[in-house]
């Protein structure tokens, strides 16, 4: 018995087997969290209006969400007439699977991570510029003025949003040193002062970046207030328009999948990763902490501000954040480099 | 040749490309089925036409069918959040021209249930507003309240919306104490919400960047349509029908017209909102004023008939002015009853007000007109 | 018409406010509503609204114009009498823009026919409407 376990645990432990297990593992992490997250999101809606949410299904209504997804996947999947059916149905996919992807390079504990990538960092930026494009064609490809024009508002507040964002990213791998995240997050070790966000005397406006970094979450993730793609109620259901059953409740998928990888990120980046402030929990459990801390500060946010329009959305990103990133970068580099030429 | 002018480019000229976008009847911001057919150009809305009609239930034919009194329950359909200023409107039409006296102690009554209408209906306008705006969370907290003012009317009317209260000459039935005591604990509660939707909402920085110098509407473009109400508040004109054409026991009780100059969407804004506090005030006179007394005035006829000719009456509803014109030829039944009614001449300033404004603009501009389509189309 | 006076005021009588609940009205020529409505304008008065009533039995329909004063409070009643065989009157939108919707909904109710009116198309009514609910001839 012994001999089989250690038997298959050898056989796990070798590549390509521990990977595929980890990306079945974060599938299931991912479809747990777009389902639960919707309770959390409905359950908190609730709350922050004076009333309990979902409670008919299951204890809680926490079979709510179980309810939800056979609903969904009981609808048919519309193909509208005249539509590139081809590029329709791809949309969907080509939404799910890069977050899929970033997520395997998060180091969730203590060695555990999907994939050891000393270009961790670069990777989840590279895949995360296809989320956007798959939108647009899922709208195009439906070829519905609605989704049309929120598409194209989507795209636009993306790319502004994608500029502060990578600003703030290339600053903390300046003040890090490297793009694996598993030494990022190495170099946070100790008590919660040597966290990132506390990092005063390399980039004296670290709290300013974290929240810079948070915004463009917000953005990039199509959140409210930023969230002029989708639930707008000016253009119905915005670039999902057409899309019924699955196909929409995919799209749900890698929203919520996005928030995670977006906080899961922040956390690495900023909060210290796994490491605890006082000791306690095991280090997968204080990553979750904080990161579900986030997502439940994302979905706060969402019910209690109303939406901005949309050039003032554009406005924010191009003449307020794009400067102060450049600025926190341009800082950075010269509390890094100058003392070294000086020396 | 030198000196000959170039003919531009073709290209140059080209007109500019527009699309149609047909906004409604059932749409999550048209509140009620309305239809805008807007000709877009890219964002900007070039041209806005309402389409109206798709509630049409010719009230003004129904009143050449019934009795006096049997069109009193039509008064309350339609505005339906404001339904107790139409009823009144109506009732005292009737009363103006029999000249019936009604005693003090209804017109009180009168007045306080009125303002507390208006209350509500402001509450439903500001949850809904900012639905549009995207704060799904405040239409919550205005139902809130709004549910302690539906309690208190239908502990007296038995009604929560569609209230048909007033007769010709009084009341239907008196208040109670039940009433009295429950409004004065209204207005305590009432006015430390108002200070947290003052600061939770109304000072919110995306708020006001989402309603400040937003669809400007000027007090002329208000003169020439005949827009009234917060909207022609809101453009700097302080037009009451209260202290325009006082009516009631209005001229007994003191409050302000809150007028603000900007004439922008913040402005009408205010308006609405300052004129929550002012109701609050109304009432809270009224109730130390009220008599006591009979509800219901003394010999009016079962079967009322109007002299021929016509006569109007005009009350200051939630939305604007409302004005009731009854042509009699001395029968028991109306020979015309025409209801201006003020969201059909403030809608139709939209068209207008709302070229070149991006589509956000405009329906931020919508909701800020505060429209109930079954007022415009009746 | 007259060239000196171009906007010759209508002949407004005054009426028992408390009884009528206007303050003043006038009966003019259908072809003087236009001056008329003019100088209403000029007066600073915004338009409140306009209607139509048949008098079937005396084979006349009526269009009463009413108009409210925002900042002196006074109410004036302008009306026009047109034979019921023939209801044409000139509009009053290039003077009101506001009037675009009121005659729109005089003319689906009543059929009158506003002279150079931009867009008669049914306001209320269904775009294939061709019948007029409040003539008192008008049986469903």
């Amino acid at each position: 018995m012994n001999a089989l376990a250690s038997n298959a645990a050898a056989f796990l432990d070798a590549e390509p087997w521990r990977l595929l297990v980890w990306l079945a593992a974060l599938l299931g992490f991912v479809a747990l969290n777009a389902a639960y997250l919707v309770w959390v999101e409905r359950k908190s809606a609730g709350r922050f209006q004076r009333r309990p949410g979902p409670t008919e299904v299951g204890p809680a209504g926490l079979l709510q969400p179980v309810a939800d997804g056979l609903k969904l996947m009981a609808k048919q999947l519309v193909v509208p007439a005249g539509a590139d059916s081809a590029l329709f149905r791809a949309a969907p996919l080509m939404v799910i699977a890069p977050v899929l992807m970033g997520l395997a390079v998060i180091p969730f504990g203590r060695g555990l991570a999907a994939l050891d990538l000393n270009v961790g960092l670069l990777m989840i930026f590279a895949l995360g510029s296809i989320n956007v494009m798959a939108i647009m064609l899922g709208a195009w490809a439906s070829r519905n003025k609605y989704s049309l024009m929120a598409a194209g508002r989507m795209v636009s507040q993306n790319i502004a949003y994608e500029i502060p964002m990578l600003l703030v990213v290339t600053t903390m791998a300046m003040v890090t040193g490297t793009l694996d995240l598993n030494q990022i997050v190495a170099q946070q070790a100790g008590a919660f002062w040597h966290w990132n966000l506390f990092r005063l005397w390399v980039n004296p406006l670290m709290p300013v970046t974290f929240l810079i970094y948070y915004a463009c979450m917000l953005a990039e993730t199509n959140r409210a207030p930023f969230d002029m793609a989708e639930a707008e109620s000016e253009l119905v259901a915005g670039a999902y328009t057409e899309y019924a059953g699955m196909g929409f409740g995919v799209f749900f998928m890698a929203e919520y999948a996005n928030i995670v990888l977006g906080c899961s990120l922040a956390t690495v980046l900023f909060l210290g990763g796994w490491h605890s402030p006082f000791g306690l929990l095991p280090g997968l459990a204080w990553f979750l902490l904080k990161m579900y801390f986030l997502v439940f500060s994302v979905i706060w946010v969402r019910w209690t501000f109303p939406r901005t329009q949309f050039y003032v959305l554009l406005n924010l990103s191009w003449k307020i954040l794009i400067p102060v990133s450049l600025l926190t970068l341009i800082l950075s580099a010269a509390i890094i480099k100058i003392p070294k030429a000086l020396s | 040749m030198v000196g000959a002018p170039i003919a531009p480019h073709p290209a140059a000229i080209a007109p500019k490309e527009t699309f149609v976008l047909n906004l409604g009847p059932q749409h999550p911001a048209t509140h009620g089925v309305l239809r805008i057919k807007m000709t877009m150009d890219g964002e900007y809305v070039d041209r806005a036409e309402p389409v109206c009609g798709y509630i049409h239930r010719m009230h003004e034919k129904m009143g050449e069918n019934r009795t006096y009194a049997q069109f009193l329950p039509n008064t309350g359909r339609i505005d339906y959040l404001s339904a107790m200023h139409y009823t009144h409107a109506f009732v005292s039409v009737v009363e103006r021209a029999a000249g019936i006296q009604v005693p003090p102690r209804a017109e009180f009554i009168r007045v306080i249930t009125s303002e507390l209408n208006r209350i509500s209906s402001h509450l439903v306008w500001w949850g809904a507003f900012l639905l549009d705006l995207g704060g799904f969370t405040p239409l919550l907290y205005a139902f809130e309240d709004r549910e302690r003012i539906l309690d208190l009317l239908e502990g007296i009317t038995g009604a929560r919306l569609t209230y048909c209260y007033y007769r010709f000459g009084g009341l239907c039935n008196d208040v109670d104490d039940t009433f009295l005591e429950g409004t004065r604990q209204f207005i305590a509660k009432m006015r430390p919400r108002l200070k947290m939707y003052r600061a939770l909402v109304t000072d919110n920085i995306i708020l006001r960047k989402r309603l400040i110098g937003i669809g400007p509407i000027s007090a002329e473009l208000c003169r020439r349509y005949g827009a009234t109400g917060p909207v022609l508040r809101g453009s700097g004109v302080t037009y009451d029908v209260r202290k325009a054409e006082p009516y009631s026991v209005y001229p007994e009780l003191e409050f302000d017209v809150p007028t603000f100059p900007e004439g922008d969407s913040m402005a009408r804004y205010l308006v609405r909102m300052e004129e929550l506090a002012q109701s609050l005030r109304i009432i809270e006179q009224a109730l130390g004023k009220l008599p006591s007394g009979p509800v219901m005035a003394e010999k009016v006829p079962r079967v009322l008939k109007l002299p021929a000719g016509d006569f109007c009456f005009a009350v200051e509803a939630a939305r604007g002015r409302f004005m009731v014109r009854v042509v009699s030829d001395n029968k028991e039944v109306p020979y015309r009853v025409k209801l201006r009614t003020p969201c059909l001449s403030n809608l139709s300033l939209f068209e207008e007000a709302s070229r070149g404004l991006f589509l956000a603009d405009a329906l931020a501009l919508l909701g800020s007109l505060d429209l109930v389509i079954p007022d415009i189309d009746r | 018409m007259n060239e000196t006076v171009p906007n010759p005021a209508p002949p407004l009588q005054a009426v028992d406010y408390r009884l009528k609940g206007y303050h003043l009205e006038a009966m003019v020529a259908p072809d003087q509503v236009v001056p008329a409505a003019r100088a209403m304008d000029e007066q600073g008065f915004s338009l409140d609204t306009i209607t139509g009533v048949d008098w079937l039995a005396q084979e006349q329909m009526e269009v009463v114009y009413d108009y409210f004063h925002p900042a002196r409070g006074l109410r004036t009643v302008v009306r026009a009498r047109i034979p019921r065989d023939q209801p044409e009157i000139p509009t009053i939108s290039g003077v009101f823009p506001g009037a675009n919707w009121h005659e729109r909904e005089t003319h689906d109710f009543f059929g009158i026919r506003f002279l150079e009116h931009p867009d008669l198309s049914p306001f209320l009514l269904p775009e294939d409407a061709d019948f007029h609910p409040l003539r008192k001839d008008y049986t469903a």
